[in-house]
């Protein structure tokens, strides 16, 4: 490994960090596309900044660009205070009006220097080893890892200053209003945060993956966890994990770096999402499964428990009364017997003493909706919980 | 160039007519189907989709080496629908919200589109120039079976729109309704869903992925301020998003280094801006005006109560007094005043005021809400 792969994993791993913790909070507060409209409306903060001051890191770039990117988020909200259209709708139309007129300043002023669109978008992880700080001819390592470990670390402080106040207004802001933090600094604050996040790393990485990078690790950690701490880290850690292991795809591959980055992350967030533990499609998918059939089995004990004749209760009378597939009656029967709450005798089907017991208290359940008739049986049975 | 010279132009350019009719039916279907994605509160699902659809161009390049745009859009067309069922399945089956499925599918389609572009272009392969001009859209790549293609399919999206009229509307504005009236609303869904789908892909070449969103949006969103009726907010986005294409066009080919795609998205936004300022109903000048009257007619009527109160208790309900006396009353203004006179409310001897007997009438009215406006 060379020292310039080095650095640029370094760099992939610190704007993966740097774009996972406000990313985090954006997903929480069902603001993640607002991420993508700041990563488009820069463009026009960048390309004027870049006017004054020809230099793509340049400090008041930065800022300038940053500064375009709050803008996106005031507009929005003032279209949408109009109520002339709904919230996504003004994202939608705000960002690509923006972005339409940075591309134009491109075209018409900007050919013959170094700025396109293309580098803006997608950004160029393999030329950032080649922009280097020198002070006094001593080499101090590439522009772009200063510039994002300096934004890393202002994210990482105002984190950990306002951890509770951002804890508090994302999940509950009327508490966090009525107890004096006041939500539009927290908002701005974070909106803020997000955009130097994002035209801080757009050089480096490009405005999509920096999107990629914001939402990608935090959805994947929400399906793994409800711990805001645990999330923020499992987030960072997916992040740094898609980055490294994106780069020597890229490597391999000969391709573009920011492209393989987010096809890791979202081959991550896939396998999350097939596999989560409780959220995850196939637990979905299961407990699904199961909820059906215990709607069944006790459809199916209600069933018995109306009808004392001999002949209502008859095995196979009772797939086309309850009108049910013979793979499922034999399913629901074989989980009744299992759980003793029937016998079968001459294919007459009767409740034992324990599913007579069960019924009543689910019958009692389904009238009052008290808990405490069910305590004992949420164990056994999805359909209780939650 | 003169307006006249360019209109001439229009008919006798092959290269011009070709952009003008592609941007103006591209602007005519995605306004058309912008208008159900605006309404059911789907307005990024474009941007989404059109970003999704990146890596199936790039994967039909690679599977089948060929540049014909028919296949790289059947490529796009499918990644697209899969991109999109990915998003309804994520929002269905976890606790994740659509905002995160949107951004998620977006940039990790996109980046996985950017990914086999550039491994596209590290080959030894030379025919594979052009291909990114799907990324910001190139309307002068437009040919004529290009055109062609765009309005067979803007004839089956008008063919199918006017068969599942009722349907379409009716998913639209309450879909438990028409679920419990026996539409499969799960098809209504999926056939809506796909032709958003293909009206984006359509517009890829024109406008690019990533301008491709506001082609839908922005029509629709201009439209739905004019009007409260779905048929005319369709058939209203479908003209101004035509227009826009026509507008945007024109504009870029008379300038040099303008490209087609921003400019129409500029053109489509100042319509937007235009009508949400400007539209009757809803635009914000007349709310403005409606809130400015309101007040004034507050302010007028407020003052008349007042003097009415003074003069109650006397005798003689006619009895001037000074006007010296309105000053401690904050509703009074001179204009006011003036406006009293003028409706004959009043009448005003010197520096003494007096209530007429139409004044009378009138602030006993106005208890039934009966002044008269204006």
């Amino acid at each position: 490994m060379t020292s310039a792969q080095l650095e640029i994993q370094l760099i992939a791993s610190l704007v993966a960090i740097a774009c996972a913790i406000p990313g985090t909070f954006l997903v929480l507060r069902k603001m993640a596309m607002i991420s993508d409209a700041i990563s488009h409306s820069i463009l026009p903060g960048i390309v004027v900044g870049f006017f004054i001051t020809q230099d793509l890191n340049s400090p008041l770039l930065i800022l300038l660009a940053a500064l375009t990117g709050v803008l996106t988020v005031v507009l929005v909200e003032k279209i949408q205070q109009t109520k002339l259209v709904k919230e996504d709708t003004a994202i939608g139309l705000v960002f690509p009006a923006l972005f339409s007129i940075g591309v134009i300043m491109i075209a018409k002023y900007a050919n013959d220097v170094h700025l396109d669109i293309d580098a803006v978008l997608l950004g160029e992880l393999a030329f950032t080893p080649f922009d280097r700080v020198f002070y006094n001819g001593i080499d101090f390592g590439p522009k772009s890892l200063w510039v994002i470990a300096v934004i890393l670390l202002v994210t990482l402080t105002l984190l950990l200053l306002f951890y509770k106040e951002l804890k508090m207004s994302t999940f509950d802001a009327g508490l966090a209003t009525s107890l004096g933090f006041s939500p539009a600094i927290i908002h701005y604050g974070l909106m803020s945060v997000a955009s130097i996040t994002t035209v801080g790393a757009f050089d480096a990485v490009g405005a999509i993956l920096v999107v990629a990078l914001m939402i990608a690790p935090a959805a994947t950690a929400y399906l793994l966890t409800t711990n805001l701490t645990k999330m923020i880290i499992l987030a960072c850690f997916f992040g740094v994990f898609s980055a490294i292991a994106g780069y020597w795809c890229a490597n391999y591959l000969d391709a573009s770096i920011a492209g393989s980055i987010a096809t890791v992350l979202g081959l991550v967030f896939f396998a999350v999402y097939l596999f989560a533990p409780h959220k995850g499609l196939i637990a979905v998918l299961y407990r699904e499964k199961q909820q059906r059939i215990e709607v069944s089995l006790i459809t199916f004990i209600l069933h018995l428990k109306n009808h004392k004749e001999v002949e209502e209760r008859h095995v196979n009378h009772l797939s086309e009364h309850i009108n049910w597939q013979k793979v499922r009656s034999k399913t629901v029967l074989d989980l009744a017997l299992k759980n003793n709450f029937v016998s079968i005798e001459n294919s007459i089907i009767s409740l034992t003493e324990k599913g007579n017991e069960f019924t009543t208290k689910a019958i009692d359940y389904i009238l009052t909706n008290e808990d405490v008739q069910i305590e004992d049986m949420k164990k056994d049975f999805f359909l209780f919980r939650g | 160039m003169e307006i006249l010279e360019y209109i001439r132009l229009v008919f006798s350019d092959y290269t011009l007519r070709t952009i003008t009719l592609g941007t103006a039916v591209l602007g005519g279907v995605t306004g058309m189907l912008g208008s159900f994605a605006v309404l059911r509160k789907q307005s990024l699902l474009g941007d989404a989709i059109s970003h999704a659809a990146l890596p199936g161009i790039a994967l039909a390049f690679l599977i089948t080496g060929s540049k014909d745009t028919n296949v790289l859009l059947i490529g796009a067309l499918i990644s697209g629908l899969i991109g999109t069922f990915w998003i309804s399945g994520i929002t269905s089956k976890t606790h994740l919200k659509s905002d995160t499925a949107l951004g998620l599918i977006l940039s990790v389609f996109f980046g996985f589109g950017m990914l086999l572009l550039t491994f596209i272009q590290k080959q030894p392969n030379a025919n594979q120039a052009g291909l990114d001009k799907y990324l910001f859209g190139q309307a002068a790549t437009l040919v004529e079976s290009d055109v062609w293609l765009m309005s067979i399919v803007t004839g089956l999206c008008l063919l199918v729109l006017l068969l599942f009229w009722k349907e379409f509307k009716i998913l639209l504005f309450d879909q438990d309704y028409a679920q419990t009236l026996g539409f499969n609303t799960k098809f209504i869904d999926i056939l809506i869903t796909s032709f958003i789908v293909l009206a984006i892909v359509l517009g890829l070449q024109t406008v690019g992925v990533v301008l491709m969103s506001a082609m839908l949006l922005a029509p629709a969103a201009a439209a739905r301020q004019w009007t409260n009726s779905l048929s005319v907010m369709v058939l209203l986005a479908a003209v101004l998003g035509a227009s826009a294409g026509v507008f945007g066009t024109a504009i870029s080919s008379t300038q040099n280094n303008l490209s087609t795609g921003p400019v129409i998205v500029l053109v489509a936004s100042v319509f937007v801006l235009f009508s949400f300022i400007f539209s009757p109903k809803r635009g914000l000048l007349f709310r403005q005006i409606k809130l400015i009257k309101n007040r004034n007619d507050l302010e007028f009527q407020k003052t008349l109560t007042f003097m009415y109160h003074i003069v109650e208790n006397h005798e003689d309900v006619y009895h001037p007094h000074a006007i010296k006396i309105l000053n401690n009353f904050q509703g009074y203004s001179r204009k006011g005043l003036q406006k009293l006179i003028s409706k004959n409310y009043v009448r005003v001897n010197g520096e003494m005021w007096s209530l007429t007997p139409e004044g009378i009438a009138a602030v006993a009215d106005m208890y039934n809400q009966n002044l008269k406006n204006d």
